[in-house]
Order: C-alpha cells, then structure tokens, then sequence
C-alpha cells in the first residue's frame, strides 16, 4: 500500500464535477481530502491517495485527462 | 533551552520535532521553524553580531542550527552598495543594491540557504545531498557537497542546456537527467525525495534551507546602520525569499535590535511567468499556475510553493508587485552594468526593471531608503543579452585607424 500526496487544481469549467467521487470509483485508489478551497471560478485540493503505486499513476494519469492540474504537495520542487 | 522550539504548521499549527519533515500530517500546510525568541534575545546583541564572522554565520542565533557551522561558511555578508549613479537615474536619493552576484561559492544568493540546509542536513545525520534544479540551486548544492565530501544528486530536465549541465558536473555530482517534461521531473523528484533517506534541499530540509534567506535582511539592516530600509525590491520565484525577508526584518523587531519595521516588501517578476503579480494586480488572494515563457529561467517557477505566502506578506507590508517584459529584463541588466559596474543575471534585470515601474508609479519615493536585492551573477546568463550588447570595434593594428576610429581624444 503506497499513500502519496498532491495538490490538485480546478479550472472553471471543472468546477461542478465530482471528480474525487469519480476517480474512486474508476480506479482502486482511496482519497482523503485534507485542505481545499472550491470557488465558482477556481479551487484546488491538497488530496492524499491510497492504493497500490500503478493503480495511483493511472489515477493521476486520468485526473490530468480530465483536465485538472495535479502538482506534488510541495508544488514545484524543481527551482 | 534550545533556539529552536519545534516545526509549525503554517496553517493548522500544529507542532513537530525538528527533524527532517517539511509537511503537515494532519493538514498537508508547510512546516516552518519556531524559534524561542526570549532564548535568542538573551544570546544575541549587537556587540555579539559586530564580533561574529564576516559571514551570514554571524546571524547562527537566529538560523536553524543546532551547534556550530560547518558548511558553507564563506557565504553571505556581501557589499551593500549605495547605487549612486541609478538612483540619480531613477529619482532616489538613497537607493541601495544589495550584490548577491559575488556570494560565496557559487555566485548567487542559494549559496545562503544551502549553507544553512546542508549543516542541518549534518547535524540531521544526512550523508547525500540532493535537489532538482535548473541552475543556481543545483549549482551551489553541488559545491557545498564537494566541499563537505557528501554524495550529491542532482536531477534536471533532459532537454536543460549543455552550458548548465557543464556548471553541475564540474563539482563531481551524480547528475540524472529525466526523460519528460517539467512536470514529470517535479513530481518524480517529490517522490524519490519521499523514498531515499537523503537531504533534498528544497522538499525535506526545505523548512531549514528557506531560513537561510532572513540573512539578506539581518545584513541589509546592519549594513544600512540597523535600520530597516523603507523599501524592499524581491524577485520571485518560488516566493519565499520575499517572505523570509519579512520575517527576517521582523525577527529583529522581536529580539530589540529594531525598534519598528516600516518596510514595504515590493516583488518582482517576469511576464512571462508571473503567476504571484498577476494575483496580485487582479486582487486576489490565489494564484492561478502558468507554464513559464521568459528569459528569466532562475524565476521560471509556475506553480509557486509560497506564491500564497508572498501574496500576505506584500499585502502585510503594504507593498506593492509589478512584472516586467524580456526587454525590459535585458534593459535592467543593462542599466544596472552601466550605471555601477554590477553585471546581474536575468532574475536581477526582473528586479531592476521592477523597481523602475515601481518608481514611475509613484510607489517608491525619491527619499525612500530603498534597497534592490540582485540575487545572481551575469557570467551565469550570458546568452540572455549576448544579441543587445553590441560588437567590439574592430580596426587593424595601426594608430593611424585608431585615431580615425574613436579622434584625437579618444571618443567614438
């Protein structure tokens, strides 16, 4: 069992779906939602995942289909 | 009792050993040191500083150490210049640049937070050095960790440019290139970071590493005669050198070597990656990430780690934020070169271009004492003005031309 951490953004237009019900749903993953901030015309979510490694990739994978931003918890750690 | 009571959350607040961590369990917030200021405040005076080290080690009461320095101890306490020639350029009468081109080993300001992450990273028990960068950070993390004969990693994007690649291998580190784009290479190296027992400078040992920035205000403040100046100029990138220049002005304020803190923290940044100013302009207290286009690549950070943070702390201060182009980012390196001899990087052109709207708009005043924070050397970015400096004259070996060339008296 692997947790990983991430921080997750919402353009407008994604705003009304629910996409965290979504995700658990199509892949064997489990969210804990520990911070957000949903708006009408942005949110983000620091979110952690619980599942197995791949099973975590192809969330996130299919998170960024969707069109959301999925960044590290740390945002960008590359400077 | 210890200088360091514990890490914070910077949200919840909730408090943890001063170990390696960097965030929240409970909230995911960033981890911050908490200092016990009525300890430091005993320890620390201005005789105490005066007669410390020509080095931001002067400051070690109020950095994130345990004992004593071990690594990069020839980094900070650089000149503070009283930019005469500029200042009369721009209308200030007191404008300073604060020179981080010649910092000590590497050229620019990351030598102050790596020194400070890399010797709690010792006192840790930590034996490899890490990061994931594009150029100053893993420059000067590569250095200190030669020099310390600690293992190094460096992880960059694989499609970085053969001269920075060159300024990392030089000092001997493991260098891995990733297959990917930007966001693969950050989210790897988050991992790897979660995975391997190494200090990865800027994701672990990240709440240590930041502190190292407060030194550009404890010597600025010294160095002005301890006074806080009325005006700061910061580039940004992540954001938080900008915060912990506030924190640092204001950590004076608490042990009595201040008496009040009047500085406005102004930040500067490139259009082309200028996710925190345009939250700003806009008014709002998020920001929205960018994919960065901009010769500034040392501020080409598009998702910002404390974006939030500096957004507060501008609007704490009463600052202001502004964004330049990449002509005006040519046009500030420039300007700085030519009016005081100090050949910035482009970050530096962000900032000087900054301070110039800035002033235009009537945000610094002609007597504000104003202090501009140039962060990195030009030898580092040569290619950024390489086509907007103009050619050498050439002439053939003869007096005769010469004389035709540039007159009896010399002028062209």
């Amino acid at each position: 069992m692997t947790k990983l951490r991430f921080h997750i953004r919402f353009p407008e237009e994604k705003i009304p779906e629910p996409v965290i019900y979504q995700i658990g749903r199509e892949y064997q993953v489990v969210t804990s939602i520990r911070r957000a901030d949903v708006r009408e015309t942005t949110g983000w979510m620091d979110v952690e995942f619980s599942g197995e490694t791949e099973e975590i990739e192809r969330a996130i994978a299919g998170l960024r289909e969707k069109g959301l931003l999925v960044d590290p918890i740390e945002l960008n750690v590359v400077e | 009792m210890a200088k360091m009571k514990a890490l914070i959350c910077r949200e919840c607040g909730k408090e943890y050993p001063t170990e390696a961590l960097h965030v929240c369990e409970l909230c995911f917030g960033p981890l911050e040191v908490k200092y016990n200021y009525d300890e430091i405040k005993e320890r620390m005076s201005l005789a105490s500083i005066e007669a410390g080290p020509k080095s931001l080690w002067r400051y070690k009461e109020l950095l994130p150490i345990e004992g004593n320095p071990t690594i990069g101890l020839h980094a900070g306490m650089t000149p503070l210049v009283h930019a005469k020639n500029l200042g009369a350029f721009l209308g200030l009468d007191e404008l300073y640049i604060k020179n981080d081109c010649v910092n000590q080993p590497t050229l620019s300001f990351k030598d102050r937070v790596v020194a400070v992450a890399l010797t709690r990273a010792r006192e840790l028990g930590y034996e490899t050095a890490a990061c994931a960068s594009t150029g100053n950070l893993a420059n000067s993390v590569a250095a200190h960790a030669a020099q310390a004969g600690m293992q190094c990693y460096v992880f960059i994007p694989g499609d970085l440019e053969a001269a920075k690649v060159l300024g990392n291998l030089i000092y001997r580190p493991k260098v891995v290139e990733i297959e990917g784009n930007y966001d693969d290479v950050n989210r790897l190296c988050s991992e790897i970071a979660g995975e391997r027992r190494w200090a990865f400078v800027n994701v672990n040992i990240r709440p240590y590493y930041a502190e190292g920035s407060k030194t550009l205000a404890f010597e600025v403040v010294e160095q002005l005669g301890w006074r806080a100046p009325d005006q700061v100029v910061v580039p940004m990138a992540s954001g938080s050198l900008l915060t912990k220049i506030w924190k640092g002005l204001n950590e004076f304020k608490k042990i009595g070597l201040l008496k009040d803190v009047p500085t406005k923290v102004n930040g500067a940044q490139a259009e082309g990656c200028s996710p925190i100013a345009t939250a700003y302009k806009d008014g709002r207290d998020f920001f929205k990430p960018v994919k960065p286009n901009t010769i500034a690549k040392s501020l080409a950070i598009g998702n910002p780690a404390d974006g939030y943070y500096a957004l507060k702390t501008v609007a704490a201060s009463q600052g202001a934020m502004d964004a330049v182009t990449d002509d005006e980012v040519i046009e500030g390196i420039k300007l700085l070169a030519q009016t005081e001899g100090i050949f910035a990087e482009t970050a530096g052109g962000v900032t000087i271009g900054t301070l110039r709207k800035l002033v235009k708009q009537g945000a610094i005043k002609k007597q504000d004492v104003t202090v501009a924070y140039i962060t990195g050397n030009g030898l580092k970015t040569q290619e950024a003005v390489v086509d907007s400096v103009g050619r050498p004259f050439r002439i053939p070996p003869s007096l005769v031309k010469f004389e035709q060339t540039f007159g009896q008296q010399g002028a062209a």
